[in-house]
C-alpha cells in the first residue's frame, strides 16, 4: 500500500484465526453512508425541497388549488396579478396560479417515464455490448454513435409528424429511445472495467450462463453510474418534454401543463406577461431542482 | 538554526509523533508516539504489516497526510528543520529539493500522457534548472540509474517501460533534486525478483555514492535485511522494536518480531516437515484505545500486566531496544502451530489428474506473433502440488489459463484424468468445471462485492455441486468450518471481511465441488505473512485431507518451496526446468533457475553471490534464436546456444532439464560459485 486512503482503512486488517471475524460495528452500508452525506448538503436539500413541492402538487393538483385549472373560467380574462388572482387570468379568465400549482403533473410523469424508459434500455444494451464486447459492441456502438447525432427536438418533429399523431405516450418512448444510447455509453464503460475482476471470470469457470453474470453478477455492481445517470438525464427529460410541447407536440391542452401556458399565451407576453412568465418560471424552478439534486448524487457515487 | 547545526542535524526525526485520521467523524488514530531516528547516510527500515502505520510515517514526513489526516502532536524534523512549523513556499522548497519518495507501483506514479523525459526534466526545471539544460540532466539521470538505452527512453510513454524500468526512471526523478533524505515506500513490491535485486542493487550503490539517508519502507524482511543499517518495527502505530538490522532479525526481543519472523517459510522449509507458525488474532481496529501493550491481545505472552500497563521501550543492547515486559522471554515464544497432519505419499503411477500434451499457445497482437507458450509437456498427479515459478511474462499464467480453458491452446491437448479436455471452458460438462476450480491473486475483486459469503457459496453449491435449499446451506456451513470462517462470516459481505479471510472464502469456493485440481494463482501474494501463513496452512490441509491436486503461481520461491512436490521453471513460454522441489533447490539448476534463485534477498544476511541477468526478458513476439534464454544467460558455452535450441531432457531421474550444458558440468560450475558477470565473458569463436 502507497497510500493511506482512509476510506479504504478497513477494521481488522490482519491475520486469520480460527474462529474470530473481523469487527463488522464500523462496517456501516455505504448506502446508508451516502443518504447521509447526501442529507448533509445543503444545495440538494434546497432541490429535494422544490421537487418534493412540485410533487405533492401533482398528486393532489386541483383538489387544493384556489380555483380549478380547467374549468372556472371568469369574465375577468387576461387581468394582471391581484390580490384574487396573485399570478393573474389568462384568456379564459381562468386563474394562473392555480393553472401553474396543477401543471406539474403531466411533466412529472412523463419526464420520469421517458428517463426510466431510458435507462432501462440504456442498461440493458450497455450490459450487452460491455460483456459481450467484440462485433456485437463495434455494431452497436457504431449505432449509437449515429443515433447520439440526432437533436432530440429534431428527432420529435420528425417522428411525430411522420406518425401524425400527438401523445404524450409517444414523447415518453421517443425520448426514451433518444436518451437510451446515453446511458447504453455510460453502463458500457462501467461493464467493461467491471468485467475484468476476477469475480466474474468466477462465474463462468462455474458454468453461468451470460445473462446471470450480467444481470445477477455485474449489474449490482454498476448501479451508481446507472443512478447518477438516471438523475441528470432526468433534468434533460423535462426540458425535451417541454421543448416538444412548446411547439405544440408534447402534452395537448386543455392540460395546464407549463409549456402548455407557455406555448398558448406566449405571444401575448407583452403586455399580458403573467401569463407566460409564471408556469415558464416554473419550469425553471423544476430543471434547477433536478439538477441540484442530480449534481449532489453524482457528487455522493462518484466521489 | 545555524548551519552547522543543520549538517549535524539527523536526516529525519519523528519525536513523540501521533497521527490520526478522521473517519466517519471520529479520530482515529494510526501512529502512536513514534520517535524515530534517520542518521545521516543511514539507511532505515520500517517494516510492519498492512494498516500498521508504516505509508502513515512517510507521508506524514513530508506532510503529505490525504485531508483527512493530522499531526496530532509531537514533532517532524528533516535535517533539523521542524517540517510542522513549515509554511506553504518553504514546505514546497522542502519537497522540492530536500526529500524524494518513491512508491510501490511505478506505473501510478508516472503520468502516462507524458513522455518520460518531461517528466524527469521536470524534476530538474523544479529545482531551477534552465529548461534546455534540463534536457541533459535528464539523460544523464536516466544513465545513473542504469536504464537500457536512456537516450529513447525520454522519447517514451511511461506505458512503453516494463516495471522495472518504470521504477528506475522514478529513482531517477527522485534522485536528480540529490536530496538528503530518501524515503522508498515498498519500491520493489510489484517487481520480478531478479527486477527487484537489480534495483535494490542500484539503490545500494546509489545510496553510497550520494551519501543520502533513507528510509526504507516494506513488509519483506529480506529486502529489508538486504538494504538498512537498522531497523525499526512497527504494529499498530507503535514501534515495539528496534535496533540494528542483524541483531533485530537474528535476535528479535519482540514477540511480534519472532512471531512475524516464524511465518515465512525459509531455510528450505517444507509442507511435509512441519506446519507453518502463525499470528492469531487481528491487527487492533484503527484508533482502538489501548491501555496496555498495543500487541497483548495476540501476544502468547500476555498477562495482566501487558494489558493494564504499557511497557517501556526499553534498551536492551546498545541501540537495541524493545518495548516488551517479558523481552528476555521472547525467543522462546511458545510456537503458535497447526496441528500436525500427514500428507499421504504422491504416487506418480496411476493416471495423471492433468496432463499437458504439447501446449502451444500463440496470441496474435497487430499482425505479431505472440508465443507465449511453447510445446508444454507435463502432468500433475493427484495430492500433488506443481508450483510453477518464472519472471513475468514467462508464460505462467497463460499455462494456468489454458488448463481452465480461458484461454484456447492454439495446438496440444489437456487431459483430466486421462480424457481429453474441450479446449474452451463453455464445453466443458458441469463436472469438469467442478473438477478444476482457481483461488485468484487478489481477493478483493475475486468476490462479488454485492453478495454475501452465503449467497456466494451456494451459488457455487447449485451450480458446481448439484446441491440447493436445506442441504446446500448445511454444506454451505460445513465449508465455511472447514476453512475456518465462523458462521456469523456467512451473512456478511466481502468488505466486512479481511484480506485473509476474504481469501478463504474463495478458497471455500473453489472447494465447493471437491475439485481434483485447483489453481493458485499468487494466492497470498496480496496477503500478510501472518495471514499468508495461515492461509498455506489451510491449502496444505485441504490436500491432506482431500488429496487436491495443486497448480502453484508464485514468484516467492520461499512459498513455492514450501508448498510444491515438484516445480516447473518457465521462461519466454518454455520449460527450462522441472524436477521435485529438492532438486530444483538444491541444484545442479539451470542457469535460469540459478539466476533466479540468487535474486532472493534472505533474511539471515548469508551473503550469497548473486548472478545478474543483464537485460530485460526479451519479447515473446520475437524470441532469440537457439536458446532463448542465451540472451541473458551468465553461463553461455558459445555459438551453439544461439544456433540451436536444445532439447527438453531427463537429465537425472525425475529433472528434466532445457540447457546445452551436461548437468555434471553444470554440477561442478555450480559447487565453483557465481559466473563471472556476462562483460567479462569472452565470446567463444
Amino acid at each position: 500500500m502507497s497510500v493511506v486512503d482512509p476510506d479504504l482503512i478497513g477494521p481488522g486488517a490482519g491475520g486469520a484465526p480460527p474462529t474470530l471475524v473481523a469487527p463488522a460495528s464500523e462496517a456501516r452500508t455505504a448506502r446508508n453512508e451516502r443518504l447521509r452525506l447526501l442529507l448533509r448538503t445543503p444545495t440538494v436539500l434546497v432541490g429535494a425541497f422544490v421537487l418534493l413541492f412540485w410533487v405533492t402538487f401533482a398528486i393532489l393538483g386541483d383538489r387544493i388549488t384556489p380555483y380549478d385549472p380547467i374549468f372556472d373560467q371568469s369574465q375577468d380574462v387576461l387581468v394582471g396579478p391581484s390580490s384574487e388572482h396573485w399570478f393573474g387570468t389568462d384568456t379564459l379568465g381562468r386563474d394562473v396560479f392555480s393553472r401553474v400549482l396543477a401543471g406539474s403533473r403531466d411533466i412529472l410523469l412523463v419526464a420520469p417515464a421517458a428517463t426510466l424508459l431510458g435507462t432501462v434500455l440504456g442498461t440493458a444494451i450497455g450490459l450487452v455490448i460491455g460483456y459481450f464486447r467484440r462485433r456485437v459492441d463495434d455494431v452497436v456502438s457504431r449505432v449509437i454513435d449515429a443515433i447520439l447525432v440526432l437533436p432530440v427536438i429534431l428527432t420529435g418533429v420528425v417522428v411525430i409528424t411522420a406518425l401524425g399523431s400527438r401523445s404524450p405516450l409517444i414523447v415518453t418512448i421517443l425520448i426514451g429511445i433518444v436518451f437510451a444510447p446515453l446511458v447504453a455509453r455510460t453502463v458500457r464503460a462501467a461493464v467493461l472495467a467491471e468485467s475484468e475482476l476476477d469475480y466474474v471470470q468466477a462465474a463462468r469457470l462455474r458454468g453461468e450462463r451470460a445473462p446471470y453474470v450480467m444481470f445477477k453478477e455485474i449489474l449490482p455492481n454498476v448501479m451508481p453510474p446507472i443512478v447518477v445517470e438516471f438523475t441528470v438525464r432526468l433534468g434533460y427529460a423535462i426540458f425535451a418534454v417541454a421543448g416538444l410541447t412548446f411547439i405544440g407536440l408534447g402534452i395537448q391542452p386543455p392540460s395546464p401543463d407549463w409549456a402548455v401556458q407557455v406555448f398558448e399565451y406566449y405571444s401575448f407576453v407583452d403586455p399580458y406577461w403573467w401569463a407566460t412568465v409564471f408556469p415558464a418560471l416554473a419550469i425553471a424552478s423544476l430543471v434547477i431542482a433536478v439538477n441540484l439534486v442530480a449534481d449532489g448524487v453524482r457528487e455522493v457515487y462518484e466521489r | 538554526m545555524s548551519l552547522a547545526a543543520e549538517i549535524s542535524a539527523p536526516a529525519l526525526e519523528f519525536e513523540q509523533l501521533d497521527v490520526a485520521f478522521r473517519v466517519r467523524g471520529k479520530d482515529r488514530q494510526v501512529l502512536r508516539g513514534v520517535n524515530l531516528t534517520v542518521a545521516r547516510g543511514e539507511s532505515y527500515g520500517l517494516v510492519g504489516e498492512s494498516g500498521c502505520g508504516k505509508s502513515t510515517a512517510a507521508l506524514a514526513a513530508v506532510r503529505y497526510l490525504a485531508r483527512n489526516g493530522r499531526v496530532r502532536s509531537g514533532a517532524i524534523r528533516i535535517a533539523g528543520k521542524d517540517v510542522l512549523a513549515l509554511n506553504g513556499s518553504e514546505l514546497r522548497r522542502l519537497r522540492a529539493n530536500d526529500v524524494a519518495m518513491v512508491y510501490q507501483n511505478p506505473g501510478a506514479a508516472l503520468n502516462p500522457s507524458l513522455k518520460v523525459g518531461a517528466q524527469v526534466m521536470e524534476s530538474f526545471v523544479a529545482r531551477g534548472v534552465a529548461r534546455r539544460e534540463a534536457g541533459n540532466r535528464a539523460l544523464e539521470a536516466l544513465q545513473r540509474v542504469q536504464i537500457a538505452d536512456p537516450a529513447s527512453v525520454l522519447g517514451r510513454y511511461p506505458h512503453q517501460l516494463s516495471g522495472g524500468m518504470q521504477q528506475r526512471a522514478i529513482i531517477a526523478m527522485a534522485l536528480a533534486k540529490n536530496p538528503s533524505l530518501l524515503i522508498l515506500d515498498e519500491p520493489t513490491t510489484g517487481l520480478d525478483a531478479t527486477v527487484e535485486a537489480e534495483v535494490l542493487d542500484l539503490v545500494s550503490q546509489l545510496q553510497a555514492e550520494l551519501q543520502t539517508s533513507v528510509l526504507f519502507i516494506s513488509h519483506n524482511l529480506g529486502v529489508i535485511a538486504k538494504m538498512c543499517n537498522r531497523v525499526g518495527v512497527l504494529y499498530a502505530g507503535r514501534l515495539v522494536e528496534e535496533g540494528p538490522v542483524r541483531t533485530v532479525l537474528n535476535d528479535p526481543r519482540h514477540p511480534y518480531t519472532v512471531g512475524l519472523l516464524r511465518c515465512i517459510p525459509r531455510g528450505g522449509a517444507r509442507k511435509d516437515h512441519g506446519r507453518l507458525d502463525t499470528i492469531p488474532g487481528f491487527l487492533p481496529q484503527l484508533g482502538a484505545e489501548m491501555p496496555g501493550c498495543v500487541y497483548a491481545d495476540r501476544c502468547p505472552l500476555a498477562d495482566e500486566r501487558c494489558v493494564a500497563e504499557e511497557p517501556p521501550f526499553a534498551e536492551i543492547a546498545p541501540g537495541h531496544a524493545t518495548r516488551c515486559w517479558y523481552h528476555e522471554l521472547a525467543p522462546d515464544l511458545p510456537r503458535v502451530l497447526a496441528e500436525d497432519i500427514t500428507l499421504p505419499q504422491v504416487s506418480r503411477e496411476g493416471v495423471p489428474v492433468v496432463r499437458f500434451d504439447d501446449i502451444s499457445k500463440i496470441f496474435k497482437q497487430r499482425g505479431h506473433e505472440v508465443r507465449a507458450l511453447e510445446g508444454i509437456s507435463s502432468s500433475i498427479w493427484p495430492g500433488e502440488t506443481l508450483g510453477v515459478v518464472g519472471e513475468s511474462g514467462s508464460g505462467k499464467t497463460t499455462l494456468a489459463r489454458t488448463l481452465l480453458g480461458i484461454v484456447d491452446p492454439t495446438s496440444g491437448v489437456i487431459e483430466l484424468d486421462g480424457r481429453e479436455l474441450a479446449p474452451h471452458f463453455t464445453k466443458r460438462s458441469p463436472d469438469e468445471l467442478a473438477a478444476l476450480q482457481i483461488v485468484f491473486q487478489n481477493p478483493d475483486s475475486a468476490l462479488n462485492r454485492r453478495h454475501s459469503v452465503q449467497r456466494i457459496l451456494l451459488r457455487s453449491l447449485k451450480k458446481l455441486a448439484g446441491v440447493k435449499g436445506a442441504e446446500a446451506e448445511r454444506r454451505a456451513l460445513e465449508l465455511a468450518e472447514r476453512v475456518r470462517l465462523s458462521e456469523r462470516t456467512l451473512t456478511q459481505k466481502p468488505v466486512q471481511l479481511s484480506g485473509g479471510l476474504k481469501q478463504r472464502v474463495a478458497i471455500a469456493r473453489a472447494f465447493v465441488g471437491n475439485p481434483s485440481l485447483v489453481v493458485c494463482d499468487e494466492p497470498t501474494s496480496a496477503l500478510d505473512v501472518s495471514v499468508q501463513a495461515a492461509i498455506l496452512n489451510l491449502l496444505v490441509e485441504l490436500q491432506a485431507e482431500r488429496g487436491v491436486a495443486f497448480l502453484f503461481i508464485s514468484h516467492d520461491l520461499g512459498v513455492v518451496r514450501y508448498i510444491s512436490d515438484r516445480i516447473a521453471v518457465l521462461y519466454l513460454g518454455r520449460l527450462m526446468e522441472l524436477g521435485t522441489a529438492e532438486v530444483v533447490f538444491a541444484g545442479p539448476h539451470h542457469p535460469y533457475t540459478e539466476a533466479l534463485l540468487s535474486a532472493v534477498p534472505t533474511i539471515d544476511g548469508a551473503v550469497r553471490e548473486r548472478i545478474k541477468l543483464e537485460g530485460e526478458i526479451p519479447s515473446a513476439a520475437d524470441p532469440p534464436s537457439g536458446c532463448v534464454f542465451n540472451t541473458r544467460c551468465p553461463r553461455k558455452v558459445g555459438a551453439i546456444c544461439e544456433q540451436e535450441e536444445p532439447p527438453f531432457v531427463e537429465v537425472e531421474p525425475g529433472h528434466w532439464m532445457r540447457c546445452h550444458i551436461p548437468i555434471e558440468e553444470l554440477r561442478r560450475l555450480q559447487s565453483a560459485g557465481a559466473p563471472p558477470s556476462r562483460e567479462d565473458v569472452v565470446p567463444i569463436p
